[in-house]
């Protein structure tokens, strides 16, 4: 129980809205490459406190989405408003400064870095002592790495990756490798989390794994959470409500069991008989 | 037998016989280190931060000391003219940072590598014209830096010595190292810049600003370059022709890894003094002259057993 109440600690950042309010809200978005067009007029939202899952078959431009949201991509069309407020051309960092954090599809690690220091480097953020007191490596500085590190520890104890704290992250295998991803991604202390395929390429303990972790987060941290996912059970089992989406467009949204029923939705995974 | 007794014994009773003589070869080694250190140094820290090989390095320490002998010249005071000169360093890594690093982001890094090529020659290029082309001499008194010798007694008779402007460069190289060091190991920032090193995309994410981060690094080595400027400017005199000992940071960064400050200082004083002791005691054989090439040598040896260097990054990779 003990433990319990440090995790809600971490999650201190209170951003003035209620469970259950709009925290991001996405209106018309399009995107295109050239002359591709990879998301065409899409708008759904995504409610504080749920975990909303973004599925399609591949290609349909579920990776784009989390792009769009956090920054790397800037759509030519539509308008996207985070906590209330319409962004125009947001850069990553910017993102990240507002309290969105992500984890990458294809595992996005500082591989030469311990387990440790990649965490630690999701604080970034946190961490605001002056460049000259940094140089130094004194009095203000040190104590702020030492208050810091303490959280990592937490975020390390939540996710049982103790064992792996000293090592480069580059030796460790998948599975542990996505863990980390998170761990980092926590140590933001976001409001939305962001997981393009958190479990791909796993085995069913190592996803039983992760789904639980998904589900502390959302429930003890109470991050708001979007996740892509292709396994299907896994998708129903956890998230709140689902969006579909294939070539680009939006064909399903609503919980899962609408989803399930939904025809598009059917056709688009199973395939039209023509 | 007589080859054999030249190279493997000869050499060593002469140490032996002149001992102030062999102190005095290793002093002078040991302050060419230093200077191939700081080098080295500057090739270091941007190559840690942003993985590009800064082929720019030795035309920045030229422009560093041009500029400030050129501001010199033209009646500033000499200390005026070292902080302004910090300042168009500053300015320099903005401008890096602004026109030549990110609008080339997440490119491959040898299109980084020459771009900074193309920075050598733009800053040969702009220096010629600001300055003029010819060699200038350092104002190594006016900045306050001590001039004279002092001689030690070895044995009996023997004499070693020290310039004191070697002794500065050795204690101004080894402050910066262990600020450096520090910097990079312990610190938000310098764990940012080592993150932007190794995934640019997953750095951005977690909100370190890559703009940011570079036009730190880039200063940085500026003020890396402004001190091998000012301290190997003092031993010769402030020329293009500084521009060439860039290559000899190349074996001091593969002996000591490209990613290791302390690495560049060891690799440094390895480079320096061994070139040094094997020109001295073993160039005769072959008629002398291996110092120019004894460098590259020990890098391959150290290329063949040991690729990432003494102190470099372990390579990993999962097949």
């Amino acid at each position: 129980m003990n433990a319990r109440v440090k995790h809600v600690e971490l999650h201190a950042d209170d951003d003035g809205l209620n469970p259950g309010d709009v925290m991001l809200k996405l209106e018309n978005v399009s995107l295109s490459f050239g002359g591709v067009k990879a998301i065409s007029d899409i708008s759904f939202d995504i409610l504080k406190g749920e975990i909303r899952a973004i599925i399609g078959p591949n290609g349909a431009g579920k990776t784009s989405m989390l792009n769009v949201i956090n920054g790397f991509y800037h759509p030519q069309q539509g308008v996207i408003t985070f906590r209330g407020q319409a962004r125009s051309r947001m850069q990553p960092y910017e993102a990240a400064a507002s309290g969105i954090a992500r984890t990458f599809q294809n595992v996005a690690l500082f591989k030469g870095m311990s387990t440790l220091d990649n965490i630690m480097s999701g604080r970034t953020l946190k961490m605001n002592k002056n460049f000259f007191w940094q140089v130094l490596n004194i009095g203000p500085a040190r104590n702020e790495e030492i208050e810091h590190r303490l959280k990592v520890e937490e975020i390390i104890d939540f996710l049982e990756i103790q064992h792996i704290r000293k090592t480069p992250v580059g030796k460790l295998p998948y599975g542990l490798q996505k863990r980390v991803e998170l761990g980092r991604a926590l140590a933001m202390e976001p409001d939305l989390l962001l997981l393009d395929e958190p479990m791909a390429g796993m085995n069913l303990e190592e996803k039983e794994d992760m789904s639980r972790f998904i589900l502390d987060v959302n429930s003890q941290m109470g991050t708001t959470i979007a996740l892509i996912e292709h396994d299907m059970g896994v998708v129903m089992d956890i998230s709140d409500r689902v969006v579909v989406l294939d070539y680009g467009r939006k064909i399903g949204d609503g919980t899962p069991q609408d989803v399930k029923n939904n025809q598009d939705v059917i056709d688009a995974y199973l395939g039209v008989s023509h | 037998m007589d080859i054999l007794y030249a190279i493997l014994v000869d050499p060593f009773v002469q140490m032996v016989e002149l001992p102030d003589f062999f102190l005095q070869v290793l002093w002078e080694g040991f302050v060419a280190g230093v200077l191939y250190a700081l080098i080295a140094l500057g090739f270091v820290l941007i190559y840690k931060a942003s993985g590009v090989f800064n082929f720019a390095q030795g035309i920045m320490v030229v422009f560093a000391g041009l500029t400030l002998v050129g501001l010199h010249e033209k009646g500033v005071p000499a200390y005026l003219a070292l902080i302004l000169t910090i300042g168009v360093m500053g300015l320099l890594a903005l401008a890096v940072e602004r026109f030549v690093m990110r609008p080339l982001v997440n490119q491959p890094d040898i299109i980084l590598l020459m771009s900074t090529i193309g920075l050598t020659y733009f800053l040969v290029g702009f220096g010629e014209f600001v300055f003029g082309g010819e060699p200038k001499q350092m104002i190594t008194t006016e900045l306050g830096l001590p001039t004279g010798s002092t001689a030690f007694e070895i044995g009996d008779g023997g004499l070693l010595i020290l310039q004191h402007i070697d002794i500065a460069a050795a204690v101004i190289a080894i402050i910066m190292v262990a600020v450096l060091a520090v910097f990079f190991n312990k610190t938000r920032i310098g764990r940012a810049l080592r993150a932007v090193a190794d995934d640019h995309q997953a750095a951005l994410s977690v909100g370190i600003s890559l703009n940011q981060i570079w036009a730190i690094v880039w200063f940085a080595a500026g003020i890396v370059a402004l001190t091998t400027g000012i301290m190997w400017g003092a031993r010769s005199d402030v020329s293009f022709a500084l521009e060439i000992i860039a290559f000899k940071a190349l074996p001091v960064l593969i002996l000591g890894g490209f990613t290791s400050i302390p690495g560049a200082i060891v690799g440094g004083l390895i480079i320096g003094v061994g070139e040094k002791i094997g020109e001295i005691y073993w160039g005769p054989l072959v008629g002398g002259g291996i110092e120019s090439w004894l460098a590259y040598m020990i890098a391959l040896i150290f290329l063949l057993f040991r690729p990432q260097g003494l102190f470099g990054e372990r390579i990993i990779e999962r097949v």
